[in-house]
């Protein structure tokens, strides 16, 4: 009973490397974008709802009302006025930006946080579980993965249902052909840096009342969402998905042998698939 | 005396390194059709390139509507009106036919073009509205290329080589088409290798040698050894 609740426990936590990772995805498989600051953005989130949180005494979960839009507005002003400068045939550049903007940021939330590891405080709903045959579900993690599921599904369904999604596919397809159909590819991809970094304000929300959090924690959560990415097979979100479970699931177990093992058995998962699977499960058939 | 639609004065265009355009003249009047022929290399795709706003360019370059557009890009070019059927094609292939339809039209420019009156033009494209674009024949692909330009509701329709690389039965059902897309009262601009066909649809024609123009004329007063002259130079 002890392996079967460290599965679902595991498939669980796969539902926040899932949130962790829906951004990255949606930047890459519209833009060729790897983000080095992803990570530090989910941390900028996470501070973000702490302050709201006190400021207005909200309720975290509330605060998602304040920190997603927030987010979504830096995505964008970001991608217009550095990201977008950046892209072009040298993958590089992005590259280093971003690895300098992950630097900024680390630094700048230290200087106005410190070092102090902070949590949100959810009340009752950290502690709230049900009961399901042996097994003991937290509400929380069980309301991450649903929303995890949701996020993909609607990021799915705006993809493939929408005159956005279509935009995004088309700019992904061809750059310069989109542009001649009246797309403006500077301001289709602020709005693809927006709507990954609403999904990355969740995915920080999450983070931050579940575990204590610090500034120095945003690579980790890159490299988790990373492996999800790789593993699902890139700009593919239910593969991402199923990367984030299959992550989550690994750590479990590794924990469930020994405690020590739990960041070392995901890694390996990883490896193992990579070696595998180096195109991940479900790789894009156009790409 | 109207006003011309589009003024092309004095463009030299580059292409990467080369100099592809040497002080191109060009005009197109409403309504009037012309055809820009030349041997390949002669540089009539950076010529629709420059137009449709693909390649930056002097603003005064390029004037359309008495506007400078020489600068202006692709996606600001496109909402005044000019709509580019690129050469070789070039549809999306992660979308399906209708959805490279609806692209086209995401301008939203009012005008007689609509998904179902571009059906109505290539009837085959109804029936594989929901195919991926590319599990077309060359034919049909060309057709979805060109309803997705039309789609925009242009004023100025920039065809480049659309009968590159079809079967010649091909090629006769989209130039029969053409009457019914340019009957409109629409200008265009076509590009072709095929100096007949080049000939029969326009009303004027100019000619492309090494990046300049070497000849200009109405397409019924130009002689064949005209032609032959100024495209090939000898």
């Amino acid at each position: 009973m002890d392996w079967l609740n460290a599965i679902v426990q595991g498939c669980l936590l796969g539902g926040l490397y899932a949130l962790f990772a829906a951004g990255l995805s949606l930047i890459f498989g519209v833009m060729r974008l790897v983000n080095i600051a992803h990570g530090d953005l989910i941390v900028l989130a996470a501070y973000l709802g702490l302050t709201v949180t006190g400021a207005l005494g909200l309720h975290p979960l509330m605060s998602l009302l304040i920190v997603i839009p927030a987010m979504a507005l830096i995505g964008y002003v970001l991608q217009r006025g550095i990201l977008n400068r950046t892209i072009g045939d040298d993958l590089l550049a992005p590259l280093l930006v971003t690895f300098g903007l992950s630097v900024i940021l680390q630094n700048g939330l230290l200087e106005v946080f410190s070092a102090d590891p902070q949590k949100m405080n959810a009340g009752a709903l950290e502690t709230a579980s049900i009961p399901v045959g042996g097994i003991t579900l937290g509400v929380l993690p069980v309301l991450m993965f649903l929303t995890a599921v949701g996020v993909i599904a609607g990021l799915q369904w705006m993809f493939y249902h929408t005159a956005l999604g279509r935009a995004f596919r088309a700019t992904s397809d061809n750059q310069a052909i989109a542009q001649l159909m009246g797309l403006n590819r500077a301001h289709v991809f602020g709005l693809a840096m927006a709507l990954a970094l609403a999904v990355t304000g969740i995915a920080g929300v999450f983070l931050g009342i579940r575990t204590s959090f610090d500034p120095s924690i945003g690579g980790g959560r890159l490299i988790f969402g990373f492996e999800a990415v790789i593993i699902g097979g890139l700009g593919n979100l239910w593969g991402t998905l199923l990367g984030g479970i299959i992550l989550g699931v690994s750590q479990a177990v590794g924990a469930q042998i020994n405690p020590g093992w739990q960041l070392l058995a995901g890694h390996i998962a990883f490896l193992v698939l990579l070696a595998v699977r180096p195109k991940g499960l479900f790789p894009r058939m156009d790409g | 005396m109207v006003e011309p639609l589009l003024v092309v004065a004095g463009l030299d265009a580059h292409y990467r390194d080369f100099q592809a355009l040497y002080g191109v003249d060009l005009q197109v009047d409403p309504g009037e059709v012309i055809a820009i022929i030349g041997a390949n290399g002669a540089g009539k795709t950076t010529l629709m390139a420059s137009i449709a706003g693909l390649l930056p360019n002097r603003p005064d370059a390029i004037r359309y509507r008495n506007e400078p557009i020489g600068r202006l890009r692709a996606d600001q070019v496109a909402a005044r009106g000019i709509a580019l059927v690129p050469e070789g094609r070039q549809l999306f292939p992660s979308l399906s036919v209708e959805e490279n339809l609806l692209i086209g039209g995401q301008l939203g420019r009012p005008g007689p073009w609509s998904l179902e009156t571009v059906f109505e033009l290539f009837p085959i494209l109804r029936e594989r509205r929901a195919t991926a674009s590319t599990a077309l024949s060359g034919g049909q692909q060309q057709m979805v290329a060109i309803g997705r330009a039309l789609m925009s509701n242009p004023d100025l329709l920039l065809l480049d080589e659309i009968s590159l690389g079809l079967a010649p039965v091909i090629i006769k059902t989209i130039y029969e088409a053409l009457p019914g897309i340019i009957g409109t009262g629409m200008s265009a601009i076509i590009v072709e290798q095929d100096i007949g066909k080049a000939l029969a649809v326009s009303q004027r024609v100019y000619c492309l040698q090494e990046g300049r123009v070497s000849l200009q004329g109405h397409s019924n007063q130009l002689t064949r050894a005209q032609i032959s002259r100024a495209y090939f130079g000898v």
